[in-house]
């Protein structure tokens, strides 16, 4: 931040770039969040309540098919679940983080409108406070994912992994998941009483959807055309691909890896777009309303 | 003496109606809720659904899994709008209203243990139905009567341990919807509510029963499903109502109790008016 000095020797503050402003905001949003979710308790009982909620979820899935299979995890399909169980645990923590700061700041705090005071911009502030729900969802993935191979005994040698495939998917994915979280907190700054209705439905569908526990081909025809459509669906085929070496879908067997990447890449920019402009109108209409300092008791 | 027992109960009584009305009337308020309060744990239902028919799973686990959907409404009610509702209050202010309030503390969870079992009633039914239609599941009550038992005696259990872990969250502050937070996945794994209890080995059945949804499930799935459930089943259905008794027994009488100690243990920490913390 630089100053400068006016005319007649008063010296005032230069407005930071926008890049500069939208970074401080991510940094402090993100440093805001990380204190709102883990200062309640103590270091261990967050660290054990980090882990417990994902795990217990895997280990659902993990019954569920062992009383079927009668004790066989050999099986194709179980470590396709797996793995997708335990990377849609960043759908709850990106999505419903971002979402849910619009719901945190405005009626519970009450903090809203103060940051709409404030010298910051509002969608990297919103990105920024999912960033600690993305940390504890990358610890909690990993987790699940040694808990998988070593308790499991589910196959993924480092060796095997296509390292550069997973990083590139990840980012690409997150940024769709950020994107989306965006997307809802627009929503959210509108509606009064569906705040929570809006979050969970969308992440409820994508794990219907999105080929997250089942492969794509067990929906029925026109559900498979919704699922194909989805982001998220070739995020976690991509990762499926990097770790496991199949996506697992015959639906989208016939795609090369490198048009998986490409589709998930594309469908993030157009989400980005349609993200940001949908929130910016979203803010001018609660703007106008006067809905930022909406208290609705919910 | 008998005039005053007469009148403390009419107190006690409108409480819990005063404090179970909002509940019902609640549900008016917006209507759009109940259709989210169905559809929502339906999206869940519906992929697990999907899952054991991947794995080529016999149609009776539809069953378990629509009727497990169906009681996570109850479990969820539970920790929300009983175990977590205290502090809700404490948030918006009203904790201190009800404490000075001239009446019984027990009648205002009582009322709210009624509330909530009427209203969560009709989502788990739309649950149950929705998932009966859209995914044809097969069901023959061996029993009826038996049937409704079982999920009234499981239902006063359950409610029985929301008004005791009311009175335990009543010292927290936002603990208290980090911990109802915890307590939703592993719960729902322990309790077996999408795949038979019995699974998970006897000893850790044994323990998940102290969540009365446990022994209440494995009860209405033995009666709903006798041939699929005779290899999965946990323990006898009459054995089970007997359990279920003694635990909503014992979770009124203690609830009871430790509603006095807590709120008398929050009194004197402060911690009844703390918000924000």
């Amino acid at each position: 931040m630089g100053e400068a000095r006016m005319g007649h020797g008063e010296r005032v503050t230069a407005r930071p770039s926008r890049l500069a402003e939208s970074w401080r905001s991510l940094k402090v949003a993100a440093w805001l969040g990380w204190q709102i979710e883990s200062n309640w308790t103590d270091p261990f009982l967050f660290a054990v309540y980090s882990v417990v909620k994902p795990v217990a979820g895997a280990l659902i899935l993990v019954f569920m098919y062992l009383v079927v299979a009668r004790g066989g995890l050999a099986n194709p399909l179980f470590p396709y679940i797996f793995v997708g169980n335990a990377f849609y645990i960043y759908v709850n923590g990106v999505l419903l983080g971002v979402s849910w700061a619009v719901i945190d700041d405005r009626e519970h705090y009450g903090m809203l409108k103060y940051l709409y005071a404030a010298p910051l911009n509002i969608c990297t502030y919103l990105v920024g406070r999912g960033v600690a729900q993305t940390a504890i969802a990358t610890v909690a993935t990993a987790i699940t994912l040694l808990f998988g191979v070593g308790a499991l005994g589910i196959k993924i040698p480092p060796g095997g992994v296509d390292w550069g495939l997973l990083a590139g998917a990840l980012v690409l994915g997150l940024a769709a998941l950020a994107f989306l979280g965006l997307l809802l907190g627009g929503a959210t700054l509108l509606t009064a009483r569906h705040n929570y209705f809006v979050g969970q439905g969308v992440a409820g569908a994508l794990y219907l959807l999105s080929g997250v526990v089942f492969p794509l081909d067990v929906l029925p025809q026109g559900l498979r055309w919704v699922g194909k459509s989805l982001p998220v669906t070739y995020w976690l085929e991509a990762v499926r691909r990097a770790l496991l070496g199949d996506g697992g879908n015959e639906a989208l067997r016939a795609l090369p890896t490198g048009t998986v990447v490409l589709i998930l890449a594309l469908s993030t920019v157009v989400l980005a777009v349609a993200s940001v402009l949908f929130f910016r109108w979203a803010e001018r209409i609660a703007h106008r309303r006067g809905l930022l300092d909406m208290q609705t008791m919910h | 003496m008998a005039v005053n027992l007469r009148a403390e109960t009419l107190t006690f009584l409108r409480t819990a109606w005063g404090r179970a009305y909002p509940r019902v009337v609640g549900m008016q308020r917006e209507k759009s809720w109940m259709l989210f309060d169905v559809f929502l744990p339906l999206l869940q239902v519906a992929a697990y659904v999907y899952i054991y028919r991947a794995i080529g799973a016999p149609p009776e686990f539809t069953g378990f899994v629509v009727l497990g959907g169906a009681m996570t409404a109850y479990w969820m009610n539970i920790l929300w709008s009983m175990a977590s509702q205290l502090y809700w209050e404490k948030e918006t202010g009203n904790l201190e209203l009800f404490i000075i309030a001239p009446t019984s503390r027990m009648a205002i969870l009582l009322g709210m243990a009624v509330g909530g079992i009427f209203a969560t009633t009709i989502r788990a039914l739309g649950v149950l139905l929705a998932g009966i239609l859209v995914f044809r599941v097969p069901m023959a009550p061996t029993s009826v009567p038996a049937l409704i038992g079982v999920f009234l005696l499981t239902l006063v259990a359950l409610y029985g341990m929301g008004m005791l872990m009311a009175s335990l969250f009543l010292l927290w502050g936002r603990q208290a919807w980090h911990i109802a937070n915890l307590f939703q996945e592993p719960v729902f794994l322990v309790s077996g509510f999408y795949f038979p209890v019995r699974a998970l080995g006897f000893l850790v059945a044994l323990g998940a029963s102290i969540v009365p949804i446990t022994l209440g499930l494995d009860a209405m799935r033995q009666l709903l499903y006798p041939q699929m459930m005779e290899g999965f089943r946990f323990l006898p259905v009459g054995v089970e109502l007997g359990a279920l008794a003694v635990l909503g027994v014992g979770f009124l009488f203690f609830a009871h109790r430790a509603l006095r100690f807590f709120e008398n243990l929050a009194r004197r920490e402060g911690r009844l008016t703390l918000r924000g913390q």
